[in-house]
């Protein structure tokens, strides 16, 4: 390089900010997420004291993660795809579409399930690659791509499991959903692990930067067509978990199970802090904005709300956290 | 010695049967700056395009170190030590300045994963390096400024050692200071033999750094000269003298009205701007980019909330809190940026010159086709407007053409007061000076104009007055007769240089 060559200085440095502040400014919504989800363990507690007279203890734990596995899973495949500036509505036919494979296959013994289970996530795989391709290489839009394929992959799964049934072994629900204590607490810290590993990755690195600006990505020389069929395919994956899970927590299949998915995953992405515009947010805020979305039911039945009612407090909810999230986010940028 | 670094031999290209480059060509050798000069529109962004790999040509060959190349993509040209500065920056703005500059070349940790701190030590030392000292590598690229976003463009092509480095436009949103620091970095890749192509519309830029000018016009090249003066090359570039572009300022009528007065407006960027604007006068407002000049149209449309200062139009105060009180009172804002602020592409010539006046041409909320038919044509005679038929889409016009529909719509809606923002950017010169005529036709016929260019040229030729804008206050107002593009372009520098 030309480091001998005398340069012309253009500017001495100035103040920089701290690195904490940057920090902190950059993840205001992994921030918020975090915050709110504080508030709703206390939330939660304090309702649950008030009417059970005693502490939520183990069994309620291991069952609120429980199920929450299954949306941190959509959710970490709808942030994928989102981040490219895309949506995937199909989240919840492949979550279908596995969930029915996983009760006609896992039936049989340790090897029989395991090597079901390798191809199940295959199928997922296969499902998130259909939709990259058809958005990538077809350049159709995303949500038009997925609102077909999520008719579609629903079609298959009720063709493949067309009454709720199977038994799941006891073995495969012990491992991934143990009702008896918190399998879950190991994978959480995995999934942030994988996050951590996939954002410092090039192909992470890739997936941000076609969510920005997928011209000026490419003009770097990052492929876009190849980034956006990953990004699908993992999300695949992703759904596939969600599927898997699901099966193991209610040790039965059903090929209707994962339609509210699709929504539900977009609710717990956006409560994450990742923008529908693509390019901004985190997996680890759609881990925690998971938590939220299923905090939120679980207060709501412990506040004796109307389950008909339901879906109208979720909703006021869901527009008074983004709201609210916008306005400090705008508060904490606009301090500058 | 010299050994041609990059040919293009007849590069053509079109848009949708529109050519942008008919048959391009020139020759840069290695150790040399190339300067490629022209008016807006006469390919040299197109032809920087094809070279640094983003558009494929229709015709013609280039050649990269001797070879004829077919580029897959910008990747392609990288590897061929080929890297381009495009014009529209392609700094993603929710990334760091790190990421951002070491993209594709991150720093890796002993895990074979990115490393961020890594990332940002090195991206610190590779701008330390360039003399860049002031940008912090862990700000986000939306947070830094214009002209930083262009030195951290730089930066980034010039540390990848090109062998051949294109440049597009790339002073036009730096000051003088950044502009030498740029020519010291152009300096030094000229010394280790790389060669240097770009493109810019200052002059004594042009003549401080080029070794040669190859002159565009029209989507070809006219010549190729290692020594021009200013005047010939306006010549070759326009096919018409300096002074036959601009008609001749027609006098400000005496005792005119004050038909907008402006007095200590302050807002976003914008900080006490004061004037006040006759019927028939154009006023023009000029300055670098990133001013204030875009936030001040913004804010006399209505588009963007004053926090001080008071506007006054033909004689009543008037706080506009949207375009449509704005509108109402008259005022009309044709945008540079005709596509996304101002025109429905898709829809008809006679559909957007007609969209604010269609309660006029309803009886009982049904339209009258007929009269709509009536008003639209009407705007396409008397501004000349070269359209197949008032029902094609404006979509299908040249740039110029969908400026006159936006233009006379205004008309239509009678507005009096005409805010132009940078209406002749990208538009060819000869419909330029259909415009330019119009323009001061208007003023002529009573409209009141403020008119924003960054073509200073343009600003001294056809407004009575000047204000140059510099860091959102007026820097100094210039008066017609005898301005010059100088006196516009020393005011809006002049702090810059004695800092």
């Amino acid at each position: 390089m030309s480091a001998s060559t005398p340069q012309t200085v253009l500017m001495a440095s100035g103040a920089r900010r701290s690195r904490t502040s940057h920090a902190l400014v950059q993840n205001v919504g992994l921030v918020l997420v975090i915050g709110l989800l504080a508030a709703c363990i206390i939330g939660y507690c304090v309702l649950f004291v008030v009417t059970q007279h005693r502490f939520p203890g183990g069994f309620e734990l291991t069952s609120t993660l429980d199920n929450t596995m299954p949306l941190a899973f959509a959710a970490l495949a709808q942030t994928l795809v989102v981040l490219t500036r895309g949506i995937d509505l199909s989240v919840g036919g492949v979550i279908d579409l596995t969930n029915a494979v996983a009760a006609q296959t896992l039936t049989g013994g340790p090897v029989a399930t395991t090597l079901w289970t390798l191809a199940i996530l295959l199928i997922g795989a296969a499902c998130g690659l259909v939709n990259g391709v058809l958005v990538a290489v077809g350049r159709l839009q995303p949500i038009l791509v997925t609102l077909a394929t999520l008719s579609i992959y629903q079609g298959i799964a009720i063709r493949v499991l067309p009454q709720p049934g199977g038994a799941i072994p006891p073995g495969f629900t012990a491992v991934l959903a143990n009702p008896n204590w918190p399998t879950s607490l190991l994978y959480i810290p995995v999934i942030g692990g994988l996050w951590a590993i996939f954002r410092r990755t090039r192909l992470g690195v890739a997936v941000f930067a076609i969510g920005n600006d997928a011209m000026a990505a490419s003009s770097h020389g990052i492929s876009v067509k190849r980034t956006v069929i990953l990004a699908y395919t993992l999300g695949g994956l992703a759904s596939a978990c969600a599927g898997l899970f699901l099966a193991a927590n209610a040790t039965a299949g059903d090929a209707t199970t994962g339609d509210t998915y699709t929504l539900t995953s977009i609710v717990a992405a956006v409560l994450g802090g990742v923008s529908l515009f693509g390019g901004r947010g985190s997996g680890l805020g759609a881990l925690f904005g998971a938590f939220v979305t299923v905090m939120v039911v679980n207060i709501l039945f412990f506040a004796h709300i109307d389950p008909l009612y339901q879906t109208f407090y979720e909703g006021l909810f869901l527009l008074a956290a983004v709201v609210s999230a916008n306005m400090i986010g705008r508060a904490v940028r606009g301090r500058r | 010695m010299t050994r041609p670094a990059v040919e293009a031999v007849e590069v053509g290209k079109s848009y949708g049967g529109v050519a942008a480059l008919t048959a391009a060509s020139f020759t840069a050798t290695a150790g040399e700056v190339h300067a490629l000069v022209g008016e807006n529109g006469a390919g040299k962004s197109t032809l920087i395009k094809i070279l640094g790999g983003r558009v494929r040509p229709d015709t013609g060959v280039v050649r990269i170190g001797g070879n004829a190349v077919s580029l897959s993509g910008p990747q392609a040209a990288h590897d061929l030590g080929a890297w381009t500065v495009f014009q529209e920056l392609t700094l993603l703005p929710w990334m760091t300045v790190a990421e951002n500059l070491l993209l594709l070349r991150e720093t890796k940790g002993a895990t074979g994963l990115i490393s961020r701190s890594a990332t940002i030590r090195d991206a610190d030392a590779l701008l330390a390096r360039y003399g860049v000292h002031h940008i912090d590598p862990r700000a986000l690229v939306e947070d830094i400024s214009l002209a930083e976003r262009q030195t951290i463009e730089i930066v980034r092509a010039v540390s990848n050692n090109p062998q051949i480095l294109f440049l597009d436009e790339p002073t036009s949103s730096l000051v003088e200071r950044e502009v030498e620091w740029l020519f010291g970095q152009i300096r030094a890749l000229r010394t280790q033999g790389a060669c240097v192509v770009f493109t810019s519309h200052r002059w004594a830029e042009i003549r401080s750094i080029a070794d040669r000018i190859t002159i565009f016009r029209g989507g070809k090249d006219v010549g190729t000269f290692t020594e021009i003066d200013e005047g010939e090359a306006v010549r070759l570039m326009t096919g018409r003298r300096v002074e036959a572009l601009y008609p001749p300022l027609p006098p400000m009528p005496n005792a005119a009205a004050t038909a907008l007065e402006a007095s200590a407006m302050s807002g976003p960027n914008v900080r006490g701007v004061s004037f006040s604007l006759h019927a028939g006068e154009v006023l023009g407002v000029g300055g670098l980019a990133g001013h204030g000049h875009r936030e001040l149209f913004r804010m006399l449309f209505g588009d963007a909330t004053a926090t001080g200062g008071q506007l006054t139009v033909h004689g009543k105060t008037r706080r506009f809190r949207s375009p449509r009180a704005a509108i109402a009172a008259g005022i009309a804002l044709v945008p540079e940026d005709r596509k996304t602020e101002g025109l429905l592409l898709r829809m008809s010539v006679r559909d957007n010159a007609t969209l604010v006046i269609l309660k006029r041409l309803t009886r009982f909320g049904v339209l009258k086709p007929a009269e709509e038919r009536r008003a639209a044509q009407s705007v396409v005679d008397s501004l000349r407007v070269r359209t197949a038929g008032i029902s094609q889409p404006v979509g299908a016009l040249s740039g110029g053409n969908q400026q006159k529909v936006l233009l006379g719509r205004w008309l239509l809606a009678e507005c009096q007061i005409l805010l132009l923002y940078d209406v002749t950017r990208g538009v060819d010169v000869a419909t330029k000076h259909e415009i330019y005529e119009l323009v001061l036709k208007l003023a002529s016929e009573g409209h009141a104009i403020v008119f924003y260019s960054s073509d200073a040229e343009e600003l001294a030729h056809l407004c009575h007055r000047v204000l140059v804008m510099r860091e959102g206050v007026v820097a100094a107002e210039l008066h017609a007769p005898g301005i010059t593009a100088e006196d516009i372009v020393s005011a809006a520098v002049r702090d810059h240089l004695a800092a």
